[in-house]
C-alpha cells in the first residue's frame, strides 16, 4: 500500500496531507491522554506498536503471484480505540519513508491515511458492529483485523486512480487495474493478519488479563491457568 | 487457547506457502511473487507514460542486503516489543502464584 516517492502530484500530495493532520492531532491527543492517566498500559501500548511494526515488515506471497504485506493497525485498535493507532500507524510508515525508501516523505500523507486512519476507523467499526451483534470475541477481532487490512489496499487504489484516470475509461476504469493489484493480492494477507490478530490477543488474554480487563476486553472463557 | 493458537499459527503457514507451491511462472525469464507497490507504478507509467516522480527519496539502501537488514531490524525491533509485554505479564503472573 506505499504510494511511492514522489508518485503523486503535487495538490494530491498536499490534499492527502492536509486531511491527514487533524487525525493525527486527535491521536496525539490521545496518546498523551493514555500515558498520562494509565502510564501502567505503556506495555500494552509498545506491544501494539510492536504489531505494526511487525506485520508490516512481512512481505507474503500471494495467490497472485505478487507479494504485499499486512499492516497490524487493527490488533491495536480493537485495545486503544482508533487514534492511538493513527499514531502508531505513522511512526511505522515515517520509519519506512525514511531508512527503507518505501512509501516517502510527499506520500506520507496519502499513506498514512490509507493504512492509519481507514485501516483503524474500519477495525474500530467492525470490532464494535461484532460487540453489539455479540459476535464471539474473537471473530471480532479477527474481522477487525481482516477487514481494516483489506480496506487499507481498498483506499490505496482509489487514491492511485484519482490521481492517474484512465485516459479512456476515466477513474472507475483506473480504479479496477489498482484494485487488481492490491486489492485480490491483499485478501490472503488479510486473512493471515486477522488470524495473527486473534494469536497475539489470546497470549495477552491468557497472561494480562487483567490489564486487558481494564480495558474493557472480555476474559478468555475456558480457565486459562498461566501455569505450564 | 495453546490449541488454538498452535492451529492459527498452521493456517498462516499453509495459507503463505500455498501460493508459493502452486503458482508457477509461465515464462522462466519473468519474475514471480515481485512487489504489488512496484507492480502500481508500472501500471501508473501505462496509464500515464508521462509522469514523472517530482521527489525523489533522501536516501535509499544501497544494495538488497541492505534493505534486508532493515526489514529485519523492522521486524526484530516489533517483535521485541510484543515478546517484552507478554514475557513481563507472564513472569508477573507466574511470580504471584
Amino acid at each position: 500500500m506505499h504510494i511511492m516517492e514522489g508518485y503523486l502530484p503535487v495538490t494530491h500530495a498536499i490534499g492527502w496531507t492536509a486531511a491527514t493532520v487533524p487525525f493525527l492531532g486527535y491521536g496525539i491527543k490521545k496518546l498523551g491522554a493514555q500515558l498520562r492517566k494509565h502510564p501502567e498500559n505503556r506495555l500494552l501500548l509498545g506491544a501494539s506498536t510492536g504489531f505494526v511494526f511487525v506485520l508490516s515488515s512481512l512481505k507474503i506471497p500471494s495467490v497472485t503471484g505478487s507479494c504485499s504485506h499486512p499492516t497490524g493497525i487493527g490488533f491495536g485498535t480493537t485495545l486503544f480505540g482508533p487514534g492511538i493507532m493513527f499514531v502508531s500507524g505513522f511512526v511505522v510508515l515515517l520509519f519506512q519513508a525514511l531508512l527503507l525508501a518505501h512509501g516517502g516523505l510527499t506520500t506520507l500523507g496519502a499513506n498514512t491515511f490509507s493504512m492509519a486512519i481507514v485501516g483503524g476507523l474500519v477495525a474500530w467499526g467492525v470490532y464494535r458492529a461484532g460487540a453489539t451483534l455479540r459476535l464471539p470475541f474473537a471473530l471480532s477481532v479477527f474481522l477487525a483485523a481482516m477487514l481494516s487490512d483489506l480496506a487499507t489496499y481498498v483506499t490505496t487504489s482509489l487514491q492511485l486512480a484519482l490521481a492517474f484516470p484512465d485516459p479512456a475509461g476515466g477513474f472507475a476504469a483506473s480504479a479496477v487495474k489498482f484494485l487488481s493489484i492490491f486489492a485480490l493480492t491483499q485478501i490472503p494477507l488479510a486473512i493471515i493478519e486477522g488470524l495473527l490478530s486473534v494469536f497475539v490477543m489470546n497470549l495477552l488474554r491468557a497472561h494480562a488479563a487483567q490489564q486487558l480487563a481494564a480495558l474493557s476486553i472480555p476474559a478468555a472463557q475456558s480457565s486459562t491457568k498461566t501455569n505450564p | 487457547m495453546k490449541r488454538q493458537n498452535i492451529l492459527l499459527l498452521l493456517a498462516c503457514v499453509a495459507i503463505t506457502v500455498a501460493p508459493l507451491l502452486f503458482i508457477k511462472s509461465g515464462d522462466e525469464k519473468k519474475e514471480i511473487f515481485t512487489g504489488a507497490d512496484g507492480q502500481a507504478e508500472g501500471v501508473i507509467s501505462k496509464i500515464s507514460p508521462d509522469y514523472k516522480p517530482w521527489f525523489e527519496p533522501f536516501w535509499e539502501p544501497p544494495s538488497g542486503e541492505i534493505e534486508g537488514l532493515l526489514f529485519g531490524l523492522q521486524a526484530a525491533i516489533g517483535a521485541g516489543l510484543i515478546g517484552y509485554c507478554i514475557g513481563f505479564y507472564r513472569g508477573r503472573g507466574a511470580a504471584k502464584e
